[in-house]
């Protein structure tokens, strides 16, 4: 008898969750939603070509906001090929999908480079370059972005965060979504921005 | 016996992939203390200078990867990646990877690589990298494997673009 009680309460709960999950019109997002955060609000760099480019530029876009470094064996690749995934992931919408790369190793990280290492993914990705020490330092401490130069016996790395900031179509900072989340979570997410503002 | 035999069995299927898919000359190695499967190196653009090699690696005997060499790149490093907290580290192992007898070790992205350093000019795919492997065993001898990856796409996740009939190996 207990147990059947039991049982009852459980489905109870169930319907009650259902109800509550249906009235609600905002079902959490998967990633960090960090909506209306005083950091992060804009980026004023030279692109791969050079054009000084602003998050205005991309006005009407979701964008994925990404910091890292190119001489990067496997993070930096596996957040780029997870961009690709979501892209594709969002079918037509993913038009509007606008991935934009900060590289914090502007020493080695040319232009050139950058636009290879992009290109190899998507030649639509936004390669950014910090043109001096100063402005990398000042854009890095605006989006609370950790970065450090740690030498590794012939050579250094960059210690980096590896988050990904997520705006929605209108400008605003919206999601962190980190590293280890999957390309369908974050596809649902951004499709879920694009559903918001028309 | 039965397991004894399927253990043998095991083994010789590990050679013949590693002949296969490294290109290791099974008679000059029929005795190593290792077996690596599946090796393969990150393609990079010009202007990009280092990389990473990728593989899974079986000892048969305690042994401790140290460094290694190859044609396409000067340095050699041994490296492990990690996330601490929501951040990347790419830290050289000082004292080499340590894989006990009997265990198989990943190097896989997010988690360890062969650094390739200071690479002359890019690695593309289709290419072959030939890369020696230099382990140290118990009693401090020194070992040397020669393997060849394969080039594998930057923008892939590092699956094998084809799976021309070899086998995995004995994994996991
Ligand atoms: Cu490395």
């Amino acid at each position: 008898m207990a147990r059947l009680f039991a049982a009852w309460r459980r489905i109870v709960w169930a319907i009650c969750a259902v109800v509550l999950a249906a009235c609600s019109d905002q079902p959490a997002f998967h990633a960090q939603e960090i909506t209306g955060a005083d950091f992060g609000r804009d980026f004023v760099l030279p692109d791969t070509e050079g054009r000084v480019r602003r998050l205005a530029d991309f006005r009407g876009e979701v964008v994925a906001l990404y910091f890292g470094f190119i001489q990067c064996p496997d993070v930096c690749p596996t957040a780029l090929a997870r961009a690709v995934e979501v892209k594709r992931l969002l079918g037509a919408q993913g038009e509007r999908f606008r991935v934009v790369f900060v590289t914090v190793d502007p020493e080695r990280d040319t232009p050139e480079v950058v636009r290879a290492y992009l290109n190899a993914f998507d030649p639509t990705f936004v390669g950014l370059i910090p043109p001096d020490a100063a402005t990398l330092e000042a854009t890095a401490k605006a989006f609370r972005v950790f970065y450090r130069k740690v030498p590794t016996g012939a050579s250094y790395t960059m210690d980096h965060t590896a988050t990904t900031f997520v705006y929605d179509p209108k400008g605003r900072l919206r999601l962190a979504v980190p590293h280890a989340m999957g390309a369908k979570e974050f596809a649902e997410d951004v499709a879920r921005l694009f559903a918001e503002a028309p | 016996m039965e397991r004894t035999l399927f253990a043998v069995r095991r083994n010789l299927l590990a050679w013949l992939v590693v002949g296969a898919v490294a290109g290791v000359s099974a008679t000059a190695h029929a005795h190593a203390p290792v077996t690596i499967t599946d090796p393969w190196v990150r393609a990079t653009v010009p202007g990009q200078k280092a990389t990473g090699a990728f593989m899974h690696i079986t000892a048969h005997e305690a042994v401790t990867l140290v460094g290694g060499k190859t044609p396409v790149a000067p340095v050699v490093e041994i490296h492990e990646m990690k996330m601490v907290g929501d951040r990347m580290q790419m830290r050289a192992l000082p004292n080499g990877l340590a894989i006990g007898a009997g265990q198989t070790v990943h190097l896989e992205p997010g988690g360890y690589h062969v650094m390739l350093i200071d690479l002359p000019k890019a690695v593309e795919v289709g290419q072959k990298v030939p890369l020696t492997l230099t382990f140290t065993t118990a009693n401090g001898q020194r070992l040397d494997v020669d393997i060849e990856a394969e080039v594998r796409p930057l923008g892939g996740m590092g699956r094998p673009m084809s799976h021309g009939g070899h086998g995995h190996g004995p994994q996991r």
